[in-house]
């Protein structure tokens, strides 16, 4: 090939790349922790907090990016419609666009300790009504949460009747999917019972670090999601 | 009866550096201390309070009312066969009439170990990867959380721990380095050669 047409085809290859839409692998991105690392300390280490979402979050999004040309449907898709509609995808989908997903909504439902508010008064009316108090819904969760046999989440969630319900999802699964087995529900609150959340710290004691980890619930944004049912 | 824990059949360090002994402190004395400990709470004062540890799981197997029970019983079992499967200075190849039947049934040695890493790197969640007889061919399986080859009419032969909680102090998210390690350095091939001999 001469010179010139070498020129013209690399021309041609530049063109062609910049008129393509971007790249559907681009579309589901792994978000920034929305504190630093270490802001969760001394519940939470900074190591675990910077393995856990760089590696085990940043593996769910990049392997759920990897699905996307056997699914081109998940382009059409939000993060959080495609977890109602998770029964139409293989289980790589479910495994790793339910990863990305809850881990997502768990860096948010946490904050420094100290600063994440309270419970807002329509939220405690919910509450009383469905656990008669706060501490109720915390002594029913912590059961749930510890209770959990193997890799999953326990939920705080808003049922369709409009009460409230602990619940717990094995893996990556969540409340929003369309899965048989699992009691469907708006989330508000998920804490991940994952080894990997809490063992570096706290290894095999998994109930010191749920009783631990109220002290890090962002009130501000649990009151918000349930604002917007 | 009661359900007892077994001692490792090695030192707590005896697995370093692959294995740490914080680990085994831990999956040990912690872990399969704990399931032997709910267990026998479980099953104190029941009709399955002096089965063995065998008749325990096959009796409770599929039954999601006694889902406790299974789940404890049938991690005891995995646990005292997992340490078993291990050994100081182990790994590598397979000799004798063990690895002739790998050769047969899965054509190489290396078409073994590509299948037994798949398995253990593609179980999602808590679980185990196994080497097992099924109607005297070997396989290589993947069972979540407790679950196990009892369970399935098949015969255990080698088993790998894949809860994070084997290896995330040593490893953390790098599960395929703890499986490699497994491989290359930790098996105990006697014991998997008993089992296929005994089976």
């Amino acid at each position: 090939m001469a010179r010139s047409q070498l020129l013209s085809l690399l021309a041609s290859l530049v063109l062609l790349l910049g008129w393509c839409p971007l790249p559907a692998w681009a579309d589901f991105a792994l978000p920034p922790l929305p504190y630093a690392s270490e802001a969760l300390e001394p519940v939470i280490d900074a190591t675990t907090m910077s393995i856990h979402h760089d590696r085990h979050h940043g593996a769910y999004v990049a392997n759920l990016n990897a699905q996307i040309a056997a699914n081109p449907g998940l382009t059409e898709l939000s993060l959080e419609a495609l977890q109602g509609q998770i029964a139409d995808f293989p289980v790589a989908v479910r495994n790793n666009g339910g990863g990305h997903w809850n881990h997502s909504q768990f860096w948010t439902v946490m904050g420094p300790v100290g600063q994440g508010g309270k419970p807002s008064t329509q939220l405690l009316k919910a509450i009383n009504a469905s656990f008669g108090s706060l501490e109720s819904l915390q002594t029913e969760f912590n059961k749930t949460a510890a209770g959990h046999f193997g890799s999953g989440w326990a939920w705080l969630i808003r049922k369709p009747d409009g009460t409230l319900a602990i619940t717990s999802t094995a893996n990556q699964d969540n409340p929003l999917m369309n899965l048989e087995g699992i009691e469907r529900g708006t989330p508000l609150l998920g804490l991940d019972v994952w080894e990997h959340a809490y063992y570096l710290k706290y290894q095999n004691r998994r109930p010191d670090y749920i009783a631990a980890w109220w002290d890090l619930v962002n009130w501000n944004e649990v009151n918000r999601r349930f604002a917007a049912v | 009866m009661a359900h007892t824990l077994p001692a490792l059949p090695y030192d707590l360090d005896a697995l370093e550096p692959h294995i740490s002994r914080q680990t085994l402190e831990f999956h040990h004395g912690k872990h399969h201390n704990a399931y032997v400990t709910n267990l026998n709470n479980l099953v104190t004062g029941s009709e399955l309070e002096n089965k063995s540890l065998e008749d325990t799981i096959t009796a409770v197997a599929g039954d999601a009312g006694k889902a406790g029970v299974f789940n404890n019983a049938a991690q005891v079992w995995n646990h005292s066969f997992y340490w078993q499967c291990m050994k100081p200075g182990g790994g590598g190849q397979p000799t004798g009439a063990l690895a002739d039947k790998i050769n047969a049934d899965f054509g190489s040695y290396e078409a073994f170990v590509e299948q037994f890493k798949a398995a253990g790197a593609t179980q999602f969640g808590s679980g185990w990867a196994w080497l097992v007889l099924e109607n005297g061919t070997l396989k290589v399986t993947k069972t979540g959380n407790a679950d196990l080859p009892l369970a399935h009419g098949q015969k255990a032969l080698l088993t790998m721990d894949v809860w994070e909680h084997a290896y995330y102090l040593d490893y953390q998210n790098r599960r395929p380095d703890y499986i490699t390690t497994y491989l290359e350095k930790l098996v105990n091939w006697d014991f998997v050669a008993a089992n296929l001999a005994a089976a």
